[in-house]
């Protein structure tokens, strides 16, 4: 199974939150509006909405890196113009949202979100600055991998996949409820992304690649 | 070889949010409706951070296949809305009553539902209690168990007014789909 089950007790809060009844399945599966998705084009979205470090006057701190990747449906196609949103912490751990109490520094010149249409190779492209380790409260010193929070839509509103992009060697992988919900240890390693000196642009960003594979509706085993 | 889902975690309110997110139509438009409703935990609690989407045809049974989901022109219908659910766990939508699209399918619209603690969004459909002749033929709700239609059609209340309460456990749990 690649995605992780609705209840994985060793994240807290999905005992009361995952479903606890069997999933319906309709025998002739999801019908003409589910097999759609949403349209989006360039004019909604802003020029400079997928470089995350010059949303502000100033250049947020932190490494800066860009990620690159392909948004593919099962079969390996590229999923053209599909939006991509993400959304991340600062490189001190603290995310631009009220609700996060870490006593990390927020910065002024970085919120931490963006998005991109993906180009007809299915290519998206962000600038932006490495996001930090940060502290949750699931149980005692609890901290999750440094992570990108992405939101894709495919070409069918089943397909939407909202995940996380992790980097290599992060030593808090073994540690994480959230990364290791996914039963499947290949399928875990499907959200590290991979660092790439391709797109590394010298004296200037290290690159990382991140490759997104829509499943099949309804859900395949894979 | 998919990549898996993972959860939205409890801080993409600076990020998924856009203006006019709930309004798939202006308010004034005089085929205006009005969704709401409550997201509920399996203690009954409401659940505030949670994120809403409805992906829908038009009045006539349109599906819109051109540009402007996140950004519409002024009277045109998004067919596409998000809303994140406030403190108390709600969410509401401005949009139209769909029409029908599937050979003997009951007008519906397609809900999904992403929150901290869900590993992968729930898949769910809100029909409209006005149709009991076309619920009684559709065939997707005709392979849910007769005790848990129910949770699937929303309440009216009042005048182009519906209530569509989603509880993720408990007696009157939501019935969510395999998608």
């Amino acid at each position: 199974m690649t995605h992780p089950p609705y209840l994985s007790p060793a994240y807290k809060s999905t005992v009361l939150r995952a479903p606890s009844r069997e999933l319906v399945l309709p025998k002739l599966g999801p019908d003409s509006v589910e097999l759609t998705s949403p349209v989006f084009g360039h004019a909604e979205l802003g020029a400079l909405d997928n470089d995350l470090t010059k949303q502000h006057s100033g250049e947020p701190l932190g490494e800066r890196i860009i990620v690159t990747g392909r948004l593919l449906d099962s079969t390996g196609r590229p999923v053209p113009g599909a939006l991509v949103e993400v959304w991340q912490a600062n490189a001190a751990g603290r995310y631009a949202h009220l609700r996060d109490q870490h006593p990390a520094p927020l910065d002024p010149n970085f919120t931490g979100a963006g998005r991109a249409l993906t180009d007809a190779q299915g290519r998206y492209e962000f600038v932006t600055i490495k996001p930090g380790a940060y502290p949750w409260r699931n149980h005692d010193n609890a901290w999750r991998p440094a992570h990108i929070h992405f939101s894709v839509f495919g070409t069918a509103f089943t397909q939407r996949l909202v995940t996380q992009m992790y980097f290599p060697g992060d030593p808090l992988f073994a540690h994480d409820p959230i990364f290791q919900s996914i039963p499947d240890e290949k399928a875990r390693r499907r959200l590290v992304s991979r660092f790439d000196l391709d797109t590394t642009v010298p004296e200037w960003a290290l690159g990382y690649q991140f490759d997104i594979v829509l499943g099949q509706t309804p859900t395949e085993d894979a | 070889m998919t990549t898996p889902s993972q959860t939205v975690g409890p801080f993409f309110g600076y990020a998924l949010p856009y203006d006019g997110g709930p309004d798939l139509v202006p308010g004034w438009r005089t085929d205006a409706i009005r969704l709401h409703g409550r997201v509920l935990d399996g203690a009954g609690d409401p659940v505030p951070d949670a994120i809403v989407e409805i992906w829908q045809p038009d009045g006539d049974g349109g599906i819109p296949r051109r540009q402007g989901a996140l950004r519409r022109e002024d009277d045109a219908f998004s067919g596409f809305g998000r809303c994140p659910t406030d403190l108390d766990g709600r969410y509401h939508f401005t949009t139209v009553r769909p029409g029908a699209v599937g050979d003997g399918s009951a007008p519906y619209i397609a809900v999904q539902v992403f929150m901290r603690g869900l590993l992968r969004q729930v898949f769910t459909r809100l029909y409209f209690p006005e149709d009991t002749a076309a619920h009684a033929a559709d065939p997707v709700l005709n392979e849910v168990p007769a005790d848990r239609r129910a949770t699937l059609v929303a309440a009216a209340e009042g005048e182009r007014t519906y209530r569509f309460d989603i509880h993720m456990q408990g007696e009157q749990e939501t019935v969510f789909f395999a998608f």
